[in-house]
């Protein structure tokens, strides 16, 4: 029996707004039977300082990928990571963590990829729980085994690769880096470490929109109207069409093809998480630099 | 291990033992004393350091910034980071409490691989340790730049 939706009337304007709780219902949701709670963050203590009752971490770096490969966990290593933090294959996973849920819709995507159904996002995510002063712990469950089954991970339906994106050229892309990232200015964000890409710039045609376009300050999503005149009318991406996101390592653009998918409901969105720490050190690909989305080059 | 190897040359005593209790315990234990150690970053009593004397770790992806009062004896190395960056913290405050008391030339003689030597490399990416790699040689800078 699914767990019901959270019917705020706030969240019925986006086109899958079951992808969505508030932070209301999840604090009243907590001992819900079914209703598992994900924290996804990028410091990796911040759980550890204090997190929502109940809640398990995930975490993107030692967790979610490959240690020697850079690829996702197997169907195998994937079901004992959820047989772990006792999640089961019919259990509603609600996510959420810092920086805006950049990591929490980073996990709710390679959680989509082994296609467990029913995953949601905390709308503001850990900041804005802070900020309303609801319940932290330092309590950390230890969730009884579960039987979750192996499943073949699907790289086919959201995911891009290399390939796909050099077949894609001409259709949507959505560059989702800073404006200095985007223009080749530098290949990592202000204030981040540098991250090993060789060159600077974008894949020729993509349209810079950055992910903070798509948030409030509180770290919740904008309303589907401004993501509307963002995205369909500014950048024309109507969803007639395939996107395809990236940033730097896939992130960012996790959260953009969240709200691609799930809240403007545009059904083939794929996210590349190779992302520009690949495409800028590929040999041969096509690189724009500057503020303009450039021309699909006749060959490279 | 070539970890401890590459180090364990001249480490000044408190980061040689911090390196070592590091090493002594499990990944996730690791992990726990790297918190233990955010937790413990020394508050900088307001007025302290004067704002335009601090300098920003840019490799570090939080807003951290260090400065060291070479006025005294002895350097004093003074950080701050902010709470929901603990493990930024965490590294400050590992250099702060390592470095404490230690004169000039000791602060200098600390090898650029220290950070890669506490044995995180498997729990926290590389590019975060690489920040408190910035920490590090900034202290070492300013330390050089004052005598």
């Amino acid at each position: 029996m699914p767990v019901a939706a959270d019917l705020s009337a706030e969240l019925q304007q986006y086109a899958h707004p079951e992808r969505l709780v508030s932070t209301q219902w999840l604090a009243e949701n907590l001992n819900t039977p079914g209703v598992v709670v994900v924290e996804s963050d990028e410091d990796i203590l911040l759980y550890d300082t204090g997190h929502i009752p109940g809640s398990v971490k995930i975490d993107w770096h030692t967790e979610l990928n490959d240690p020697v490969v850079r690829d996702y966990l197997t169907g195998e290593q994937f079901a004992e990571l959820m047989s772990k933090k006792g999640i089961s294959r019919d259990d509603t996973v609600v996510f959420y963590g810092d920086r805006s849920n950049w990591w929490a819709t980073y996990a709710l995507w390679v959680f989509s990829l082994f296609g467990h159904s029913d995953v949601r996002i905390v709308n503001g995510g850990r900041d804005k729980w802070i900020a309303e002063g609801r319940e932290l712990t330092k309590e950390v469950p230890a969730p009884a085994p579960t039987d979750y089954p192996v499943i073949e991970r699907d790289d086919s339906t959201l995911r891009a690769f290399k390939e796909d994106v050099l077949e894609h050229l001409g259709k949507p892309l959505v560059d989702v880096r800073s404006p200095e990232e985007y223009s080749g200015e530098r290949t990592h964000m202000p204030a981040y470490p540098e991250e090993g890409a060789l060159r600077g710039g974008h894949i020729p045609t993509a349209a810079s929109v950055p992910w903070s376009k798509a948030a409030n300050d509180d770290g919740t999503f904008k309303s589907l109207d401004e993501l509307q005149k963002i995205y369909r009318d500014y950048h024309g991406i109507t969803g007639d069409v395939p996107v395809i996101a990236y940033c730097r390592i896939g992130e960012r653009s996790s959260h953009t093809w969240f709200v691609l998918r799930h809240l403007m409901g545009i059904e083939d969105v794929r996210n590349y998480d190779g992302s520009w720490t690949e495409w800028g050190s590929a040999v041969r690909v096509p690189i724009v630099q500057g503020s303009e989305p450039g021309e699909v080059p006749a060959r490279w | 291990m070539s970890e401890i190897s590459e180090s364990s040359r001249e480490l000044p005593g408190a980061l040689a033992d911090i390196r070592d209790d590091f090493l002594a315990l499990s990944v996730s234990d690791r992990l726990q004393m790297l918190l233990e150690f955010s937790e413990s970053l020394p508050e900088v009593p307001e007025g302290m350091v004067p704002d335009d004397a601090w300098e920003q770790v840019v490799e570090c992806q939080s807003p951290v910034f260090i400065h060291v009062d070479t006025d005294g004896p002895r350097p004093v190395v003074y950080a701050t980071a902010p709470q929901e960056a603990p493990t930024t913290r965490g590294f400050a405050s590992i250099l702060v409490h390592g470095l404490e008391g230690l004169d000039r030339d000791a602060i200098l003689s600390v090898p650029g691989d220290f950070p890669q030597s506490l044995g995180l490399n498997e729990a926290v990416s590389f590019l975060r340790l690489r920040g408190m790699s910035g920490m590090l040689s900034r202290i070492q800078r300013q330390v050089a730049e004052a005598s």
